[in-house]
């Protein structure tokens, strides 16, 4: 079992769990995920590592309660445990001497760029970080991203905060107006890679991007995680999750996102039952 | 004893009759009685000089056991069969009897050989469910500590035999429950999940630690192991899906066999919503492959509601399956399209499969397998309407542990080196066995292996040719 330390809205639809688990925290590195099983009916859904404590033996967990997996995860509180935390899994970010690097996070994507804008700064790299999401209710970490870059642009789709639109936006006019950018990072939804790697592609811009494909085991034994990439299949699990956003298959990734989505609702509505049953 | 030789049949096993077995996830055959055991046990010639014993990778005393069955002390002779197999209850169900032990059977030369492995079984589960599991003798604790990676059979195996002679043995599991391919490869039907805990509890139970949830390659490497560890021996199997690298088999409802069944048996999908993992619900699923993987998918796809059929390139005669696992698909209503081969798949414009393009075959010369070679016939296209296909072509050896092991050699197909009566690899300390070292084979073979490389580390243990 691995314990909850914390527990923290950091939005109004985003949730922070500080999670006891010494082996991954020592190994972790800046882009890599885990795999958790909340409970025993649970399936096992991955996440990538928004940050980690070797010294606490902690890692930092962030994500939105839109599945029943998620939602589930969101109900336990401090003192609680989650059943089952594997990793750190996948590659690590190849964090080099690159010049100026763009960190774009879109949504919860927000939290796994973090590490990766820590990293590359410490490597010595000018970081500007660009995080976005559709209104405020889903923003969050704009002070940490400060103080591990150089320069942060923060967009709403609907204007709520600060200025309206989307990160590809402000990429354009960052790169428009002068800005040398020597490699982007951009881990977010896939509609919102997609659009940062077509940009970026325009521009000559090498971009890495970070897939969140269905996974099961985590370790390249189900191939559940396929993803096109250059033509050929690769397991986003063991391959990845980074690859080159120019290369990726984003519409077969759309696709295969989507193969559970009936049961997925079936599940949700069953919950939501559940739930309205025992709180009567 | 005064009966003729040959005189009684060989005993059948009661089992769930198809039409009832195909809509349930219970177990298959129902086991022997006692009357029965008795009456086939009785069977046994009780040879001198059993040839039987040399068909057994983990050295079973057969005629022993089945001499205490027929002398109705049931648990003494789950006993007998513990003391060299720790999982008997998984292989009375799992193992190729008919090219193991009873291969050799003497009476099988002229009647149908003693059903061992149904004697096994029953001994196994006579002990386990009246609640009398004792432990075997365990040597003085030598204080020396093994690192086991990979918590299916092999580990298993050589776990709880080091565990016997008096070492430590620590089991790092990948997954979140141990038991590896018993787990999440052979389904519910053919080998109960509570079967396969209560032989890990077993395994507990004789002083070893099973930690789950530890990728070895990510969690912790082999270097570190050895840190804190004696010896370390590497039975991850042969857990990386092949796939044909066909048009359009990235399609929605394509799956490799390994997830199909790791999605049904170890996430138990096939009680959804009650459990949360789902799988797909299909009208009409294609299985692609011969073995015994592709029956057990085929079987799965049955139970879950699909019509099936299963394509195979060459003739039913070449199918690496058990027959008796042929059988039971074919029983259950497996259609066969045998002598077919998939060339690419169709799908919709949501991205889900929607047909599978095959080509008829025809059997040419031998090739190196020694089996004809199956060559297409020009002209032959023929589309299967499907929503699911379960690709069930092989495995192969998953890099995580080599690739992070420095200076462990491995060959051109990535499988570890190691002796084959040791299990050494290239690394000092390092042993291996299982699919890691020979590719996708048995549970019993890689039992085997583990059996042979616990004496190995044993004796590196304790000194003896401890330099290569």
């Amino acid at each position: 079992m691995y314990p909850i330390v914390k527990k923290q809205r950091l939005a109004p639809e985003v949730l922070l769990l500080e999670v006891e688990a010494s082996r991954i925290a020592r190994k972790a590195e800046a882009g890599q995920f885990m795999i958790l099983r909340v409970d025993d009916p649970g399936e096992r859904i991955p996440l990538t590592l928004a940050d980690w404590d070797r010294e606490r033996g902690t890692i930092t967990l962030i994500f939105q309660e839109v599945g029943v997996s998620t939602k589930k995860l969101g109900l336990l509180n401090e003192g609680e445990a989650i059943s089952d935390c594997v990793g750190p899994l996948g590659h690590a970010s190849e964090i080099g001497e690159y010049g100026t690097v763009v960190c774009i996070g879109g949504g919860v994507g927000i939290a796994p760029i973090y590490p990766v804008a820590r990293a590359q700064r410490a490597a010595g790299n000018r970081v500007i970080s660009i995080i976005g999401a559709r209104n405020k209710n889903l923003l969050f970490w704009e002070d940490k991203l400060r103080a591990v870059s150089d320069e942060v642009l923060v967009t709403t789709d609907d204007g709520s905060y600060r200025r309206k639109g989307f990160v590809t936006d402000v990429l354009k006019q960052l790169v428009d107006g002068g800005e040398q950018v020597d490699i982007a990072y951009a881990i977010g939804p896939v509609v919102m890679m997609r659009a940062v790697s077509h940009l970026t592609m325009e521009y000559g811009i090498h971009t890495v991007v970070s897939l969140n494909p269905i996974m099961m085991d985590g370790t390249g034994m189900c191939g559940a995680c396929r993803v096109t990439v250059d033509g050929e299949t690769r397991f986003a699990c063991v391959d990845g999750p980074e690859f080159d956003g120019h290369k990726v298959d984003f519409v077969g990734l759309m696709k295969r996102q989507q193969m559970y989505l009936g049961q997925e609702k079936e599940a949700r509505e069953r919950m939501g039952h559940c739930r309205a049953e025992r709180d009567a | 004893m005064t009966k003729r030789i040959g005189e009684i049949p060989r005993q059948k096993m009661p089992e769930q009759s198809p039409e009832d077995r195909c809509k349930n996830f219970d177990e298959v055959p129902l086991g022997y009685t006692v009357e029965l055991a008795q009456r086939e046990a009785s069977r046994c010639l009780q040879c001198k000089k059993p040839a039987c014993r040399q068909g057994c990778p983990v050295e079973i005393d057969i005629p022993a056991f089945i001499r205490l069955i027929v002398e109705g002390d049931f648990v003494g002779s789950a006993q007998k069969l513990k003391e060299t197999n720790n999982l008997p209850a998984v292989c009375g169900r799992v193992c190729p009897q008919e090219a193991q032990c009873e291969k050799f059977c003497i009476l099988g030369k002229r009647f149908e050989p003693v059903a061992i492995g149904r004697l096994e079984r029953f001994a196994a589960d006579y002990e386990r469910t009246h609640g009398e599991v004792n432990l075997p003798e365990i040597a003085v604790d030598t204080g020396k500590r093994v690192a086991v990676v990979g918590g299916g059979p092999s580990g298993l195996t050589l776990a709880a035999d080091l565990a016997k002679m008096g070492h430590r043995a620590t089991i790092f599991e990948g997954l979140h429950t141990p038991g590896g391919v018993l787990v999440y490869g052979i389904p519910e039907f053919r080998l109960p999940k509570a079967i396969v805990r209560a032989e890990v509890d077993f395994v507990r139970r004789l002083g070893v630690e099973i930690e789950a949830n530890q990728v070895v390659g990510k969690t912790i490497t082999v270097d570190e192991l050895l840190e804190t560890f004696d010896a370390v021996y590497i039975a991850t199997g042969a857990g990386a899906p092949v796939f044909m690298n066909i048009e359009g088999e990235n399609l929605n409802g394509i799956y490799s066999a390994n997830e199909y069944l790791t999605r049904v048996n170890l996430m138990k999908a096939y009680r959804f919503p009650e459990m949360d993992t789902p799988v797909a619900r299909s009208r009409k699923a294609v299985v692609i492959g011969g073995g015994n993987v592709a029956m057990d998918s085929a079987r799965t796809a049955r139970r879950l509601g699909a019509e099936v059929h299963l394509v195979y390139r060459r003739s039913r005669v070449e199918m690496p399956a058990r027959d008796e696992e042929i059988h039971h698909a074919e029983e259950e209503g497996i259609e066969f399209q045998l002598l077919t081969n998939p060339i690419r798949y169709l799908g919709n414009e949501e991205g889900w499969v929607t047909g599978a393009e095959c080509l008829r075959m025809e059997l040419g010369q031998p090739d190196a397998s020694g089996r004809r070679r199956p060559v297409p016939i020009e002209g032959s296209e023929f589309v299967i309407e499907v929503d699911t296909v379960i690709v069930a072509i092989g495995n192969q050896a998953n890099p995580l542990v080599p690739a992070s092991t420095p200076g462990l050699e491995t060959n051109r197909w990535g499988n570890i080196v190691a002796d084959e009566e040791t299990g050494k690899t290239s690394r000092d300390g390092v042993f291996a066995g299982g699919d890691i070292v020979t590719g996708a084979a048995t549970v019993i073979e890689a039992m085997g292996a583990a059996k042979r490389a616990a004496r190995a580390i044993d004796r590196f243990l304790r000194g003896e040719g401890k330099k290569l």
